[in-house]
């Protein structure tokens, strides 16, 4: 076989001779001599694996909601009441996780083109976006701390205990969003320290990390941004089967 | 740069904009209160769509290798054995509680249960 084959991602698009597409391509990939991760940097592979563990694990704390939800002998709390505002005399369900949504999806996109301009090596621009992105990852922390006193000391919500049904509820809340709250609140610290690094020019010089002696890249910019698109992406599955549900 | 991810920043903003429509949509289903089984599938299939415009877009899924690909989507497929599982035993858990608890005084005096 001295045919050059087709190569790289699913879609089978940008070529380079002697890797294989498809389904070929994972055994050539798997196979001696090998990497197994061709053309992932060492750092973005380790973050997927990382974030598949973290998906089990919030897996696992929205299948023991599931299994305490279903299996309740008193009504489960309404989340669209327990969670609605009241906006000039009316009350607005859901009013401020639909507004943390918004700010969390929005937060995404900001992301996804500071990693495009930190490939481009557009410093300033790709600085401005991921400080932008940590900024609206603070704001939607503060909400949830005032979502979080709101229920704790106006409705007397307690891991064992709510007005409003099931006593399983305030378990579950606190347990699922505290969790993906202190995942926003670590990721909003990275941004500002890969922020910071970007703006002194350490990933145009290749300068050694704090930690490490292996050169700063851009790469680091697209990997703490695949860490930032999880907490968006666990915050959907929160939002679909806490609240909405 | 071949090896990064770098692609038109268009696909990002039309995917941005999609996934403002779909949230909206899915938050229009709790304002509009559908209800049952309508409810339910429209939360999933929104919540999906979204899940799937981040992964395959921003996370770049749709350029990586099928190498990374299958390695970290594969195992998730274990989560839904995991629900299929839990849901059994959560019905499970309810058929006890409302067998046994409901009128729990009368769990420890076997006879009243054999003489109904």
């Amino acid at each position: 076989m001295n045919t050059v084959t087709e190569t790289a991602g699913l879609d089978g698009n940008d070529m380079e001779p002697g890797v294989t597409a498809g389904a070929k391509g994972i055994v050539a990939d798997w196979s001696s001599d090998q990497v197994a991760f061709r053309k992932a940097p060492w750092g973005k592979a380790m973050m997927w694996i990382f974030l598949l563990s973290d998906t089990f694990i919030f897996s696992i704390f929205l299948i023991g909601y599931m299994t305490a939800r279903m299996s309740t002998k008193v009504p489960w709390p309404n989340p669209s009441e327990v969670f609605a505002l009241t906006v000039f005399g009316t009350s607005v369900p859901l009013l401020l996780i639909a507004i943390m949504t918004f700010i969390l999806i929005t937060s995404s996109g900001t992301m996804a083109m500071a990693v495009k301009f930190g490939y481009e090596q557009n410093k300033k621009v790709c600085f401005r976006l991921i400080v932008l992105t940590a900024i609206l990852g603070a704001s939607f922390v503060g909400m949830q701390v005032f979502e979080w006193s709101k229920l704790i000391l106006d409705e007397g919500v307690r891991p064992w205990y709510n007005p409003f049904g099931a006593p399983q509820f305030g378990a579950v809340f606190f347990m699922v969003t505290g969790f993906h709250g202190t995942h926003v609140t670590i990721g909003v610290i990275f941004l500002f320290i890969i922020a910071n690094k970007v703006r002194k020019g350490e990933f145009d010089r290749g300068d050694a990390g704090f930690m490490t002696g292996r050169p700063g890249r851009y790469e680091m910019v697209e990997t703490i941004g695949l860490y930032w698109h999880f907490v968006d992406l666990v915050w959907v599955f929160i939002f679909a089967l806490f609240y909405l549900w | 740069m071949a090896e990064g991810q770098n692609h038109p920043i268009g696909i990002y903003l039309w995917v941005w904009g999609a996934l403002f429509v779909v949230s909206a949509l899915s938050y229009w289903v709790d304002w509009y209160g559908f209800q049952g089984a309508l409810r339910w599938s429209l939360i999933l299939i929104f919540m999906f769509i979204k899940a799937g415009a981040i992964v395959w877009v921003f996370m770049h899924m749709k350029w990586e290798r099928l190498s990374l690909f299958s390695a970290i989507m594969i195992p998730t497929v274990f989560i839904a054995v995991f629900i299929f599982i839990m849901a059994l035993e959560a019905d499970y858990t309810e058929i006890v509680r409302l067998t046994f608890f409901s009128d729990w005084q009368n769990f420890f005096t076997v006879e009243h249960h054999g003489t109904h």
